[in-house]
């Protein structure tokens, strides 16, 4: 009984914080609710049983918006709201219906086949932590690493592009001292 | 025995009462402790030896002018000291405080019920934590942000700085206890160290760098980059004022008891019971010293600049919390 409050309490929430992230202009009720929106996805799992999982997605998404967030806070003043620019609405209007389509397709068709069952079951003795870590370990080995490595690539790549000038130091900018000498010299 | 509802609730009850009392003492405790250590008396004139300061300071809390800024983003200026409160207390439902304990069948009404070393015993107590006081740093970004003051988005910036160094410390020094002990469950790592040494000094890198990385995680002074009165006013809480400021104070207190709960029960041996010393004695002394620390530290260094605490973290102190996981992975191994 509680798990079904719990459930509907918290899609309902869930539902009407994307829609928030989605509809707002003002980019800091955009951004909070994109980030209160992940922290209640994480109680599905947890009403699930999948403890490690929610808490994943607790600690991931928190730090993942909180990148955002830093972004908004360079390119927006938060306190106003955003002017968008609506190229072509339409355009926008069904690519969004077409994927909600295809993903409202993907997740309930399962509902119609009966053949599903659990290939990797929970063991509740050893705790859910240690079975997501036999799977990835064993069955899912190569995307696991994969994964990493492609993670790997983007730091690198993030790394070269923002290392530019990484032996200079911003804080103690010599050049500008040299500059200043100069305009005296030339003074 | 099993948890009943009314223990789960009492154990709540006895959370919440016992760490707000603590965090309204802790500020007496912390200036009473900074002004010995700068040779000065701190508050001497309310009460005996300064002790009703906390009274004064809790009625100029509650009868303080609640100002919120014109051009502020009233919803979130209202919702962020809520955000910070809140989550500090949600983290220590996870935290094992006290031993388990039966209370004693003689009081009426209550007489028998058990009541759980955790108020929620989920096997992943620890990431529940370190996750819940991650989440209690949107309040600080959120209030820099919703105040339209220059020093709160100066705030808010050198928040989410401060998130993106130390997390990666905390998670990778935890990891090697986690390796030994073998569970993600705060309980047992408590029944780990009545058995074995105290992890503090089987893993004293890992003990270290957790405490830097609490120290960040609480903003306690060396890191105290977010309200760093001499750079930027207040830094978030520029414009906040009466109980909505100290709502952020109350969090903060909250953060740094359970940074100290958790050093307790990860590396200094928990609730178990020491040499002559009942368990809830034993961890309250610790918290207490764990909590001393951080202001001992607070009147010994310096404030860092942002860009300084960015350099320590992710140079100096993730290399070595790596190296500390390896050599810990090869040692469990071989």
């Amino acid at each position: 009984m509680y798990e079904q409050i719990a459930f509907y309490l918290f899609s309902v929430l869930t539902v009407i914080l994307f829609l928030i992230t989605v509809m707002s202009k003002n980019v800091l009720y955009a951004m909070t609710s994109l980030a209160s929106g992940m922290v209640l996805i994480s109680g599905f799992f947890f009403i699930l049983g999948a403890d490690f999982l929610g808490v994943v997605q607790l600690i991931v998404y928190v730090g993942a918006v909180m990148a955002l967030y830093s972004f908004a806070m360079m390119f927006f003043d938060a306190t106003r709201d955003v002017k968008e620019k609506n190229t072509n609405s339409a355009l926008v209007f069904i690519l969004g219906g077409m994927s909600a389509l295809v993903l409202v397709l993907m997740f309930a068709a399962p509902i119609f086949s009966e053949n599903i069952q659990a290939l990797y079951p929970m063991h509740p003795e050893v705790g859910n932590a240690q079975d997501v870590g036999i799977v990835l370990f064993t069955k899912y080995l190569i995307p696991f690493e994969v994964a990493a490595v492609m993670l790997l690539v983007a730091m690198i790549a993030g790394i070269i592009l923002a290392g530019k000038k990484m032996d200079q130091s911003f804080t103690q900018d010599m050049s500008v001292d040299e500059e200043i000498l100069k305009q005296k010299d030339t003074k | 025995m099993e948890a009943t509802t009314l223990g789960i609730v009492i154990k709540a009850i006895i959370i919440l009462a016992v760490i707000s009392a603590v965090a309204g003492f802790g500020t007496y405790l912390e200036r009473k402790v900074l002004a010995f250590m700068q040779r000065r008396l701190g508050p001497m004139h309310v009460g005996p030896y300064g002790l009703m300061q906390i009274l004064a300071d809790g009625i100029k809390l509650f009868t303080k002018e609640d100002i919120i800024p014109q051009n502020a983003n009233k919803l979130i200026f209202a919702l962020a000291p809520a955000i910070t409160a809140a989550t500090a207390f949600i983290a220590l439902s996870a935290v094992p405080v006290f031993p388990d304990f039966t209370i004693p069948s003689w009081i009426p009404l209550l007489g028998g019920t058990f009541v759980p070393s955790v108020a929620a015993d989920i096997n992943i107590g620890i990431l529940f934590v370190l996750g819940m006081m991650a989440a209690g740093l949107y309040g600080p970004l959120l209030a820099g942000m919703a105040q339209a003051n220059k020093w709160g988005i100066i705030g808010a910036a050198r928040t989410a700085i401060q998130f993106l160094s130390y997390e990666v410390v905390t998670g990778l020094s935890i990891l090697a206890p986690i390796m030994i002990v073998g569970s993600l469950s705060l309980v047992d790592f408590n029944n780990y160290s009545s058995e074995h040494a105290w992890l503090m000094f089987t893993q004293p890198v890992a003990f270290v760098l957790f405490l830097i990385g609490g120290f960040a995680e609480t903003n306690r002074t060396p890191f105290d980059l977010l309200e760093h009165e001499a750079e930027v006013v207040s830094g978030y809480a520029t414009e906040y004022s009466g109980m909505r400021w100290g709502m952020f104070f109350i969090g903060e207190y909250a953060n740094m008891i359970t940074v100290s709960v958790l050093t307790a029960v990860v590396f200094m041996g928990g609730y178990n019971d020491m040499w002559f010393l009942p368990g809830w004695l034993a961890i309250l002394l610790k918290i207490a010293f764990v909590f001393f620390l951080m202001l001992w530290v607070r009147a010994s260094w310096p404030h860092v600049r942002p860009d300084q605490l960015m350099w320590l973290c992710w140079k100096v102190l993730m290399p070595i919390a790596v190296i500390n996981v390896v050599i810990t992975g090869i040692v469990i191994m071989v």
